[in-house]
């Protein structure tokens, strides 16, 4: 029983990580049609940021929560400047191949320069320790993953449902032309929005380096995963990205309960299962983007 | 006269094919032509079904472990051993196109993807059988009345059955099946219209694509006598995706020349691996963004240009539609 409490946390724990990235995809994917590759070492560069800011500036986690994300997402502000930009008017296959040719350069860049070792980064010491949580004691800093994530997941949900900035990019998401023929500048938003989306990723970098080691191949499973919840929620959905995230996550951790093997498995099998019963995706219309 | 000429170009590809231990590493010359068969079951979707597969690790893994475990276990001839691995890969092949081609695009491209890595996580789990982490190694590859321990012997005594391979992908390509692909990928709600039901043929694509990767990674398996879960990893898939691109999307042909390049550049960059991600990261962005067209269109129109008024053949990813905007 306690066992199974733990093993829920540690899906809650995973699912954060799942859910901050699948919507970064959502969001980048929603407005730009872009399916970004390049995510999960996006994510991994959010990771060695922190650490070199603690490295080399002596800068902690509070604020490396701040500036990595700032950082990394100008640079994806850049990418998508220099080199997204010029495959818009193609089929989104080659924009997808196009960042998958970035992953490869960034992960073995990294990897050129730091090598494969995996670099301890300390969690911050107000986070130290465990609490109670019912049935067991759980370590503070990944409570506050869970807490922290969901915040940031509600919040962007919030500002996409519910504030005028929000409506405009749902409205050029659904229909670009109409809603550039209401007097709304489209293109403005996209290279904010590519940058957003490679924040959140970035964020999930920093909050991840206190608990798994920084390595340069941190991001290349990870990604994968969170194209298997993308497929699940429904490409595009910004609540079917947080929740299939937190779903496959929490499913993966149980099923871990019955068989370690399985842990890994649950995901594909849940994306398989959706692709029989509801080809669209848990949250997604098939009609609108197929 | 005429017949001459046109059997001409097989007559030199099988002259190369014969020539090519002698002018390198016999290893490596099977490697070039294992990874073309590979890479032409990629274009087999994707240049003829529009299909992107990003998970054909999968079926190139599954054919090298599966050939792997029959010579290691039965010792059976290696021809038997690479079509076993061919028929491996084809069933796994039925239900994963099943499922991925109920959607299409960058979808399928994901979900084949997912896929390949639920394959690589259940032989990582599956020790007894795959060696987990290490792999299978020593693999023994014989056949009756052939000593086949020099690389090069076995090159020669696998060219046939690599030669099967690509006679099928060309056959497939230029049947009636093929040309329903092609309607397909062009414009799938015509092709239903006309009344074919486009997602059998989708399907029994995938399943014969999956099967052709399979035969070339048995062969693969055997021919460097290990299979280890780097054949299965996406960034295989990647590997193979890239060939296929580089060479030029729906040519067929222009796989086996992607092979080269692409082969011959990672042999120069093996002292340093980290590096030859780097390049082949590199080689992908510039590729995308400026040279679609590929190696083979783009020799072909040289030659004919040479010989003839240019002629613009261009084939798409999208299939002749091109979406503009976000739309």
């Amino acid at each position: 029983m306690e066992y199974l409490a733990l093993q829920l946390f540690n899906g809650l724990v995973n699912g954060s990580f799942y859910a901050l990235l699948s919507l970064g995809l959502a969001v980048i994917f929603g407005v730009l049609r872009v399916v970004n590759f390049a995510h999960g070492a996006l994510y991994m560069l959010g990771a060695f940021a922190a650490y070199l800011l603690l490295q080399d500036f002596g800068v902690g986690f509070w604020l490396a929560l701040i500036l990595a994300p700032i950082g990394i997402g100008i640079a994806g502000m850049v990418l998508e400047r220099l080199l997204i930009r010029r495959l818009y008017g193609l089929d989104p296959l080659y924009n997808f191949l196009l960042t998958f040719g970035l992953t490869l350069m960034i992960q073995d860049g990294v990897r050129l320069r730091y090598g494969l070792q995996g670099q301890p980064y300390p969690a911050p010491a107000e986070l130290a320790g465990s609490v109670s949580a019912g049935l067991v004691a759980y370590p503070t800093y990944r409570l506050f993953v869970i807490a922290f994530s969901l915040v940031v997941c509600v919040a962007v949900w919030y500002v996409i449902e519910r504030t005028r900035l929000g409506m405009i990019v749902r409205a050029a998401t659904e229909r670009p032309e109409l809603t550039r023929a209401l007097g709304i500048n489209v293109d403005r938003w996209i290279t904010p929005v590519f940058g957003f989306g490679v924040a959140l990723a970035a964020l999930g970098g920093v909050l991840a380096a206190p608990m798994r080691n920084v390595s340069p191949l941190m991001g290349s499973e990870l990604i994968i995963f969170a194209f298997a919840v993308v497929v699940i929620g429904g490409m595009g959905s910004i609540a079917g990205a947080v929740v299939a995230g937190f779903l496959v996550g929490v499913l993966a951790s149980l099923a871990a309960v019955f068989n370690p093997a399985l842990e890994n498995v649950v995901a594909f099998a849940l994306m398989a299962i959706v692709l029989l019963v509801r080809p669209a995706g848990l949250f997604g219309s098939l009609e609108a983007r197929s | 006269m005429r017949r001459g000429l046109v059997l001409l170009p097989y007559a030199v590809g099988i002259a190369v094919a014969l020539a090519l231990p002698r002018v390198m590493y016999p290893v490596l010359a099977l490697d070039i032509l294992l990874w073309g068969l590979f890479a032409m079951s990629v274009d087999l979707l994707l240049g003829y079904v529009g299909l992107l597969s990003f998970g054909h690790a999968a079926f190139w893994g599954l054919g090298a472990y599966a050939a792997a475990i029959a010579a290691k276990s039965a010792d059976i001839p290696f021809a038997l051993a690479a079509i076993l691995g061919a028929g491996a890969s084809a069933l796994l092949a039925v239900p994963f196109g099943y499922l991925a081609t109920r959607r299409r695009g960058i979808y399928f491209a994901m979900v084949t993807l997912a896929f390949a890595q639920l394959v690589f996580y259940v032989a990582n789990e599956w020790r007894d059988l795959t060696g987990g982490e290490n792999g299978l190694h020593g693999v023994p590859r014989t056949f009756p009345g052939l000593s086949l321990g020099r690389s090069a012997d076995f090159y020669y005594a696998a060219l046939p059955l690599i030669t099967l391979g690509y006679f099928l992908a060309y056959r497939i390509v230029h049947s009636p099946f093929g040309h329903v692909l092609v309607a397909i990928r062009d414009n799938e709600p015509r092709a239903q219209a006309l009344g074919y039901a486009t997602w059998r043929y989708k399907v029994l694509a995938f399943v014969l694509s999956g099967g052709l990767a399979g035969l070339a990674g048995g062969l693969f398996a055997l021919g460097n006598g290990f299979a280890s879960l780097d054949l299965l990893h996406w960034t295989t898939s990647g590997q193979a995706v890239l060939i296929t691109i580089l060479g030029g999307i729906g040519t067929l042909w222009g796989s086996l020349l992607g092979a080269v390049i692409v082969l011959e550049l990672r042999d120069a960059l093996t002292s340093a691996p980290e590096a030859s991600g780097v390049v082949t990261g590199a080689v992908f962005v510039v590729i995308v963004l400026a040279f679609r067209r590929g190696l083979w269109a783009t020799g072909r129109d040289a030659l004919r240009r040479f010989a003839a008024p240019p002629v613009s053949a261009r084939i798409d990813i999208s299939g002749g539609e091109v979406r503009h905007g976000r739309s």
